[in-house]
This record gives structure tokens, sequence and C-alpha cells, in this order.
């Protein structure tokens, strides 16, 4: 469970630069958030480092939800070399023998929100992959169940995108200034 | 590959052999017009709930049955989501605590505290030491309020009418106990970031010791009317079992996770709050059976009497709340003479305190396993999003493959000893 | 009630008639509201505490409330207890229209009657919206003292109601139309006109 910073072979290696390069896990980006690391896979490397983590002791799929940054006004933490994009995806996995924690964070464009499913590696994932689905319209490629779970089947849109109303019934005495 | 990882196998099939009926209600619908069906089709789908009285509320079952016998199923949940999540974001730190308490209803407190450790990292606050341990106390009874609760309605769910009585009864208790300190029976808005809301009124430690006299006995009452006693067992031994391997696949936590041999309790492994300053067991079960996850309920309830009475000794004097005007209204007395205390007290209860951007995870063992909170800050007095890892969701998805091939009686039993909190689980 | 002593000790020779008048209408109210059946409809932490209403400490059982149904035929109450979701009005209308007339509802807690703290898209902004509410119980929760003063005030109710008027401008009841057998009076209909 060491702290590993080595790159991944099939990554190329970099041009001897004179900054210290840039600590990595799985092969992917890997920063620090308040003391968890995190490392930042992109859609295409998701399945794989869910894979390589796994193999290395991170078998607690312990949570997985979503982040619709469209109206984030603040930095956002990533490291260099990672886009921004309009959602994130963002996984937390233990390992139940050593207690270590590890987020995952995907960047996932709003023009195709698709991630590969964890469900192979993790059979956790299904609930709260489709819970996702659900509340952000990110589709997870292979699910064996990708459909609605906590809103009716024939409900449209997804509601946590920050595009979507509250949904609030105007209230006496709360104008909408005090609204957010 | 041994056994139990074989097992471990099964629950990652995707076909018509896995546990999980993965079938919508549509299609559900049109099997019945579907001239392909052979007409000796023993199969039978059945529809449980929402509406049911041993369901705990409003989840509902989607149950594939030959005879008595479950070959598939599927829990549709969704009856009782509240949006709290979006609710979340339009509400301020300070507010936050009234939300997120009505999730998981039995056990209100931990959810709080979920969020008020998460927004205190976000803000990099220490709270007072007394605050900690009031936390502390005021959960460990909250977490065997919770467990009553449980064996109450586990008790009802298997024919035991009488326990439903008997489980209220000490409830009831610790419930006043409640409402002397926080002015509610459930849904307290105590514990906020900073501390918690009020200190405990001056006689507390009379009404804890009197409970920690009175509910021991008790316990010995439950031994006598279920632990030992035949039926109970028959009901319960065998019934729903699970291996390790299984359980970790499906993202298991708390008692159903324990249940199966895995000793895992954030009190212990990631000590929050002042856990690593008292002493306690973390109960594991054997058999990952519905008996091991009523047995280690039951001794959780000791565990937890252990731990108060420790508190009752150690509880420290200071402060309940951290003395940062930044998040901190300003006392009553001085709201009466000073106009700035004034003004600052309504900035806060309007406005809000302006929490730094970035990205926080905080998890607490809930009475159901680990209750994580993930708040995104944009630097604003509201958080930008607020997740909450619910055990009661990710446990019910081991509810199919626990029922798979158990009769359809067995089925209670094991809803019931997943204990799910519908509105954690719909939020 | 003096008259009750006397038929104890002597029989019904005591009395100087051996019947007692009343208006059938009392008497029928009085019966409603001394058996009424509740049908458990909990939905979230409303139920529990109409769960420990019934429980040991508060004892619904003196009000001849005990027997929570599980089937909405054998109910006459449905006490809506938590907030009701966007998906699970259709249940809930449904499990109205099973309960058999006269049926009587109980709105539990701010969530179930205005929507409460939850003022989004996921929540019905009150349960009338939906069904006709009778009782509105406030609080979040309301304790159990709170649910049984709802009763009380619906017992009151009952007792001071008409019997067979109800429900003919919110669009509820049962709807059932009795044919009269003379074939000449207009048909009574049990939705009724108030």
């Amino acid at each position: 469970m060491s702290e590993s910073t080595e790159v991944d072979e099939s990554e190329e290696v970099a041009a001897p630069d004179p900054q210290p390069e840039p600590p990595t896990r799985f092969g992917v980006p890997l920063s620090d958030s308040l003391g968890v690391s995190t490392i930042h896979p992109s859609p295409e490397e998701w399945l794989g480092v869910a894979e390589a983590a796994r193999a290395e002791g991170f078998d607690h799929l312990t949570d997985l939800t979503a982040v619709d940054y469209l109206t984030y006004g603040a930095p956002r933490g990533l490291p260099d070399g990672i886009n921004a994009e309009r959602f994130e995806v963002v996984a937390h996995l233990s390992n139940v023998s050593s207690r270590e924690r590890l987020r995952l964070r995907a960047q996932v464009p709003a023009d195709e929100p698709t991630l590969p499913t964890l469900f192979d590696v993790w059979p956790g994932a299904e609930a709260l992959e489709r819970e996702v689905y659900d509340m952000f319209g990110i589709v997870f490629a292979d699910h064996p169940d990708m459909c609605r779970i906590l809103m009716p089947d024939d409900w449209v849109g997804h509601p946590l995108r920050k595009d979507y109303a509250v949904g609030q019934i105007p209230v006496q005495f709360k104008d909408e200034g005090m609204k957010r | 590959m041994s056994l139990t990882e074989i097992s471990a196998e099964r629950v990652r099939r995707r076909g018509d052999d896995s546990a999980v009926l993965r079938m919508s209600d549509a299609e559900a619908a049109e099997i019945g017009n579907d001239p392909n069906t052979p007409d000796d089709d023993q199969r039978v789908l059945l529809n449980m709930g929402p509406s049911h009285p041993s369901t705990h509320g409003v989840l509902r079952l989607m149950l594939e049955m030959e005879g008595e016998t479950v070959l598939r199923s599927k829990p549709v949940v969704g009856y009782l989501h509240t949006g709290m999540e979006k609710q979340g974001e339009q509400l301020s730190y300070l507010q936050g605590c009234t939300n997120v308490t009505r999730m998981d209803y039995a056990s209100p407190l931990f959810n709080e505290l979920a969020f008020s450790l998460t927004t205190e990292k976000l803000l990099g606050i220490e709270v007072p030491e007394r605050a900690t341990w009031i936390r502390m106390m005021m959960c460990e009874l909250n977490r065997m309020a919770s467990h009553f609760l449980f064996m109450a309605s586990n008790g009802m769910d298997l024919g035991a009418v009488g326990m439903m009585i008997y489980g209220w009864r000490e409830r009831e208790e610790i419930l006043r106990f409640f409402e002397k300190v926080t002015g509610l029976r459930m849904n307290h808005n105590y514990i906020r970031p900073g501390g918690v809301a009020a200190d405990l009124p001056d006689d507390w430690q009379l009404d804890v010791a009197r409970l920690l006299e009175i509910i021991p006995p008790r316990l010995e009452e439950y031994d006598t009317l279920m632990t030992g006693q035949p039926i109970w067992r028959a009901r319960l031994q065998g019934v729903g079992a699970m291996a390790p391997e299984e359980a970790i696949a499906l993202s298991a936590t708390g008692p159903l996770l324990r249940s199966t041999g895995v000793p895992s309790d954030l009190r212990r492994d990631e000590p929050y709050l002042a856990y690593d300053q008292v002493e306690f067991d973390v109960i594991v079960g054997t058999y990952g059976d519905c008996y091991d996850r009523y047995a280690i309920r039951l001794n959780e309830i000791r565990e937890s009497i252990r731990i108060v009475r420790q508190i009752l000794d150690m509880m420290p004097s200071g402060d309940y709340r951290v003395q940062d005007k930044k998040v901190t209204p300003p006392p009553r007395a001085r709201i009466d003479e000073s106009m700035e205390a004034l003004i600052h007290h309504f900035k806060i209860f309007t406005e809000g305190y302006k929490v730094p951007a970035g990205e926080a995870y905080a998890a607490v063992e809930s009475p159901r396993g680990e209750l994580g909170v993930y708040i995104v800050s944009d630097g604003s007095s509201h958080p930008y999003r607020m997740h909450v890892r619910s055990p009661s969701f990710i446990n019910l998805q081991s509810m199919p493959h626990l029922m798979q091939n158990g009769l359809i009686a067995d089925g209670v039993a094991i809803i019931s000893s997943i204990d799910p909190i519908m509105g954690e689980v719909d939020r | 009630m003096g008259l009750i002593g006397d038929v104890k000790e002597n029989g019904l020779e005591g009395l100087e008639y051996n019947f007692v008048t009343g208006q059938v209408e009392s008497l029928v109210q009085w019966a409603r509201t001394r058996s009424m059946w509740p049908a458990t409809f909990g939905l979230a932490c409303c139920a529990i505490e109409m769960m420990a209403a019934g429980a040991a400490h508060y004892d619904l059982a003196r009000y001849g409330m005990e027997v929570f149904r599980a089937s909405p035929r054998q109910a006459d109450l449905m006490i809506v207890a938590g907030r009701v979701s966007q998906k699970m009005s259709p249940v809930l209308r449904q499990v109205y229209d099973q309960m058999m007339e006269p049926k009587w509802v109980i709105s539990m807690g701010v969530c179930a009657s205005t929507g409460g703290m939850f003022n989004n898209y996921a929540i019905v902004q009150g349960v009338d919206e939906v069904v006709p509410v009778d009782v509105y119980a406030p609080g979040c929760p309301p304790g159990p003292e709170t649910l049984m003063h709802a009763i009380f005030t619906l017992h009151e109710k009952i007792q001071t109601g008409e019997i067979l008027q109800r429900r003919s401008d919110n669009g509820g009841g049962a709807g059932i139309t009795i044919e009269q057998r003379d074939g000449q009076s207009a048909p009574l209909e049990i939705r009724g006109a108030r």
C-alpha cells in the first residue's frame, strides 16, 4: 500500500524538465485535497484506474456521485494538464483492511456525458451509478440496468443539474431576490 | 478459488441468473401480453409495496417467484424522494442541519454530525472538547434509540408483536432525555457546525445515570424473550446469509458488513470525535445471517451503554460551541446591549457565514453503516453541492442477493434485518 | 348514566320502557368515533411518531384505534404521516380510493400539510392537492400528543357533522350510487350534495 508515484509504462515519458515531476498514482495526476489523496483520471482512463486501484487493495467503493460545475465561480483545485469540464464524477474508494482512502475525480464533458461503468469492478456501483444517471444524466456505458432510480420513469430532466429549476412554488414574504 | 470468492462472483452476474431482477414496470406489464410466454411457466411476478406494513415505510419490491421461493427481486425506491441534495444547495450551512436531520429520521443526530464534521473540515475549525464529548454522548444515546426501534420493528415483522411495545418503551425513555436537551423528540438540529446548539441541562448526569440503570436489565428481558427462543432462532438463523467478499463487493457497511465477520467500524478504524479515548468493542458476526445482524445490534446497545458510562465520568468542562465569531452567533445577553452583536446575529442567521472553496468528505458510523457527507463549496454561504452517502441506500443493494432462493416469508426478515430507513434511501 | 346502573342491578325490568330513544344519526356518529381504524400509511419521520402514539407510552388503544390496518379496505382513517413525493402521490390516491366510505384523512406534519421546508420539485406541496383532508396536524414532526389532539378534533368533527353528506365540492368520496328500489325517488348518491 505504498504511496506509489510510478508512471504507467504506457504513458509517454515527459521531456526533461527543471520542474519536479508532478505526482501521479496509477499513471494519472495525483493531488491532495484537505488530506485526501485525489486522482484525476480521464473518462478513457476511468475503468483502467479503477481496476488498478482494486488490484492494489481498494476493495470497497464507498461512494460515487457527480457534481455539475456549470455555475461554479471558484478555482476547481485541479492539477495542471486536467481540463475542467462541466460534470465531474467523484468516487470514494476505501481499503477495508488498511482503511486507506482514495478519491477519484473524472471530468465528463457536457456534450458527451458518458463514462464506462464500474459494475464489473465493484458491483456495489449499480445503484450509485443509476442515481447519478437519474440526477445528472450521465450515462454509464455497459451498465446492466441504466434507468432512473429515484424519480418516476417518465420524469423529464435531471434534477441536480444546475440548469434545472428547484421547482419552488412562490411563498409569501420571500421575494425573488432572496432566492439563490 | 475459495467458496466465498465464488459466491462473490455471484454478485457480478448480469443476466437472468443474477439475483437482481432488472426489469422496468413497463416490461413487467408486457409479460402477460407476450404470446411467447410458455403456458407451463411457473414463475409469477409479484409486487410488494410501496404501502406495505413490513417494508419499513415506502420500499417497493418486485419479486419473481416460483411457488413461495423468491428467484429474483428488485427493490424499487424513490417513493420518498425529497430532493434534499437540491434543497441543501438552497440552504446556508447553518440551515443545512435542519435539512439533513430529516434524512435518517431514526438516528437524526448522526446526519447532523456528518454534515457538521464536513463543514468544519472545510472551515478548518477545531471544536471545543466539551462539544465533542456532548456530541459523542448524544450520538451513542441515539444509536441506542435507533437500535431499539430496530428491535421493535424486527420483532413485529417476525410476529413477536410484543417486542413492538417493549422496544418503544425503552426508546421513549431516551427520547424524553433528548427532548430535555434539544427541545425535540426527533429532527433535533442540535449538532451544528462549530459545536452543539445548547449546553446540557443542569442535572443531565442524573438523567443519563437513570437511563444507564434502567436499560441493561431490560436488555436481559430481550434475551429472555428472543435471543434463546427456539422460534426466534428458527426464523432468523441461516436466513439471508452472506459472505464477507460479497458484502464488500456490494459496498455494504455497518451491521450488514460486520455480520459477515469483517470488523469494520469507523469509530475504531478512523476515529472521529473522541472515540480513540473511550473503550468499546466492535461486535462482529460469523455467519452473516439475520440472526447475526440482530445479535450485533443488541450487543451494540450494550457497547453504547459502556461508552456513555465512560463519557459520564470523562465529560470535560468548557464551551459547548467554538468561540469563533465567524460561525458562532453572539450570546443572547450580548444582543440586548450591543448593536454590533445584534447585527452580527442578524447577518449569521440571514446570510450565513462563508465557507472557503474546496471539497471535503467526512463520514461517521451511523447505526446503519458509513454515513458520509460530501460538500463542494464555492466560497459562498451555501454549499455548491451537498451529497450524502447514505448507508441504507447502498445496503439495500444486497437485498436481492440475500433473498435469492429463499422463501417469501424470510424476505420480510431480510428487509427488517437490513433496517433501511426510507428517508435516507431516497433523500 | 343512572340508567346503566339500574340495568346492571335489575336487568331490563328496572327500566320503565325497554328501549332508549335517540337519533340514528347520533348513534352512528358515536359508533364511528369509537372504533376508527387507521390505515398504515407511514411515509417518513411522522410515521415514527405515529408508531410511538400507538405504542406503550401513549397507547392509542384507549380510543379504540390501535388496530392499524394494512389493507385500506378495512380502514376508516388515513393518517398521511410524512412528506408525499411526486412519485408517491398516485399511490396515495389509489390507497385512498380503495378505502370504504365513510373515510377521513388526517394530514400529519407540515410536510404533508404544505410541503414544509421542502419547497422543491420532488415534494407535493400539500397532500390536499391529492386527497381531501379533514384535519391538519402541525409540527415537524408532531409529537404523539399533537396527533392525539388531531384525532380528537376529528372525533368532534364527526360527532357534530352530517353522516351522509360529504365531499361534494372537492371530488372525494367513493362515488357509489344506490338505486332506490321503488323506482320513483331519485337515486341516493353517497358522494352527496352539501
